[in-house]
């Protein structure tokens, strides 16, 4: 049975402009219609794996109509983003309680939804563009949701820096358009392997990268993530961190290095220094934090790295030519960690929420001995933490087992170096927040809280069960089916415009 | 040289967004940027002495049944105007956006300098 593909925008931009009808006393109602649509999208992105298709919008035929393309990259894209947004929503039924107007938020929620999932989907440079658009400006929205002196001052910071990187995004496609005269990805593709890249494409290259790195806060462009992460209601602090800087930058940067623009030695090296650099300086500015999200928040930095530091190293090993297996390694390690992370980053911000929910805080100083009134939160953050650490059976181990292997096999030693050491900073963070957050003595006026109840802990716990769980995505049945489509889009490299014009 | 023009203008906005101080002027300064991007891609497809690209009866060589050769070599290209629309609505957008963050902000902090608005740090 084949998927239609317009239904994974369709659903979310629906939903989400019947959801303010609901007004302040369908508020239930509301949030059942938000959480039936989550789930759906769960298991239609779980129905997609190993699927390929093209569909063209209202049948115009490409290149002169806009399509949507399937392919392994996407529809792991397409898994994470619904997996992560299903538990958010989940948790937001009970923890947006204590704002007003949750109507809009389920909304905006799941404007955000449709547009990344539309970015995961788009096979036109300005379709992507669009996408991208709305998913920013929903998150925009939402960073500001609360409406204090932070959070407004946290959007206006996210929201020059993200409006600056998507006039950069839309100069580059203009570049492009100018240069191929093309919009659709393969086609533009095909131009450019015919021609060459000119000094034209070049420049548009580097704004794809200046722009996607401004969405995916790489480090020289990192300025606003750590002010806007924890700024949002916590479960959109788990979309942003744990998902939208991934789709937005890193997915969509990828698919231009690799299968638009083709990959070269410079780019994929660009790739490694920038992530080598967000790794190192994210970890080192975490671990001065004492600000339970803000740590959390430095910490996607330095873990958003990994993700690129594996694809650039892939890239490099592609455009080198000295073994393709190596490469599909280190895309495999950059992939899985992708997934990984999005899993137990969004469970760590969920446990945040869940503490702050309960105490009222979120400095770590004022908090201490909460294993014994938090026992659930307790368990699933100390899951997540060895998840991101990378202590043996969790998630995180094997991806990052994964990358130092791929780096040792490129003879690269001290990138394998780097990679152990990060991990070991990750190691203090993540001790840190268990000793001043769990452990140690209970504060006088914290006596009287209690355990969060109902759809949070389901959340929580579904998120700590798929961290347990994902080291068992490498076992070969299931890694044929979910990673390896993925890394052999990437890997493919511009023959993605063959597969794109022959599946047609 | 009305490229370079157009570059100038996008650096212009961009000096304005990275160095002024005033909220609303750095709000300005991103509308420039977008503006210049957006006049960008109306010169690609511009084309002097260019007619619209519609085809009617008209445009057929009676002959041969075919699209006269006059109008493939004068009409312009009317992608970049259907792009132009779309992001001219975005950016209209994300300026309402931006606009209304502003409006709260003055409201929360009682200015626009955003060098007193700072409560974040680290």
């Amino acid at each position: 049975m084949s998927i239609p593909l317009p239904v994974f925008i369709a659903i979310p931009l629906v939903t989400a402009f019947v959801l303010p009808v609901f007004g302040k006393k369908g508020k239930d109602a509301a949030t059942v219609l938000a959480n039936v649509a989550t789930i759906s999208l769960l298991v239609l992105a779980v129905a997609s794996i190993g699927k390929s298709a093209v569909y063209e919008i209202g049948k115009w035929s490409i290149p002169l109509g806009i399509d949507l393309v399937l392919d392994g990259l996407s529809s792991l894209m397409l898994l994470a983003i619904s997996v992560v947004s299903a538990a958010a929503m989940l948790f937001s039924a009970r923890y947006m309680e204590q704002y007003t107007a949750k109507a809009k938020y389920l909304s905006l929620f799941l404007l955000m939804v449709a547009g990344m999932n539309g970015v995961a989907l788009s096979g036109d440079i300005f379709n992507l563009f669009v996408f991208l658009e709305i998913a920013s400006l929903a998150s925009y929205a939402l960073v500001g949701f609360g409406c204090e002196h932070e959070e407004l001052e946290a959007s206006f910071k996210y929201m020059v820096l993200g409006s600056i990187g998507s006039v950069f995004i839309l100069f580059a496609v203009a570049l492009v358009y100018g240069n191929t005269g093309a919009l659709n990805m393969a086609y533009v593709s095909e131009a450019i392997q015919s021609s060459g890249l000119n000094a034209g494409l070049a420049f548009a290259l580097a704004l794809f990268v200046v722009g996607f790195g401004l969405k995916a806060a790489l480090v020289p462009f990192h300025a606003w993530l750590p002010d806007a992460h924890p700024s949002a209601p916590a479960p959109i602090s788990a979309m942003l961190s744990g998902i939208l800087i991934k789709t937005l930058g890193i997915y969509a940067l990828a698919r231009m290095v690799f299968n638009v623009f083709g990959v070269s030695v410079s780019i994929g090296w660009l790739l490694v220094v920038l992530g080598l650099l967000s790794m190192v300086a994210g970890a080192f500015l975490a671990i001065g934090q004492w600000d339970f999200k803000r740590l959390l928040a430095y910490s996607s930095i330095s873990q958003i790295g990994y993700v690129v530091l594996g694809i650039g190293l892939g890239a490099t090993l592609i455009a080198r030519g000295t073994n393709l297996a190596w490469a599909s390694l280190a895309i495999l390690g950059g992939l899985f960690h992708l997934l990984n992370h999005a899993v137990y980053k969004s469970l760590l911000f969920l446990t945040s929420g869940s503490v702050q929910m309960s105490t009222g805080t979120r400095q770590l100083k004022q908090m201490g001995g909460l294993a014994e009134k938090l026992p659930v939160t307790r368990t699933t953050c100390t899951v997540a933490s060895a998840s991101i650490v990378g202590i043996p059976p969790f998630s995180g181990f094997w991806s990052k087992l994964i990358l130092v292997w791929a780096a040792v096999q490129a003879q690269l030693y001290w990138v394998a170096a780097i990679i152990v050491f990060v991990s070991l900073c990750t190691l203090i963070m993540y001790l840190k927040v268990q000793r001043y957050v769990f452990l140690g003595e209970l504060p006088e006026n914290l006596q009287q809280i209690k355990e969060n109840r109902g759809s949070m802990l389901v959340a929580m716990v579904f998120l700590a069960c798929l961290c347990a769980l994902m080291g068992l995505l490498l076992v070969p049945g299931l890694k044929e089916n979910i990673l390896d489509p993925a890394v052999q889009a990437l890997t493919t490299g511009v023959k993605y415009s063959d597969a794109v014009i022959g599946m047609r | 040289m009305p490229y370079a023009l157009c570059f100038l203008l996008f650096m212009i906005g961009l000096y304005c967004a990275v160095v002024k101080k005033n909220m609303v002027k750095i709000v300005i300064g991103i509308m420039v940027m977008e503006y210049a991007v957006n006049l960008f891609l109306i010169m690609l497809g511009f084309r002097s002495g260019g007619a619209a690209p519609i085809i009617d009866k008209g445009q057929f060589e009676a002959a041969t049944g075919q699209i006269a050769a006059g109008f493939v070599n004068s009409s312009v290209d009317p992608l970049p105007q259907a792009l132009v629309l779309t992001a001219i609505v975005i950016s209209l957008g994300s300026l309402a956006l931006m606009i209304s963050i502003c409006i709260r902000t003055y409201e929360k902090y009682g200015t626009f300098d955003i060098t007193q608005i700072r409560r974040l740090k680290g």
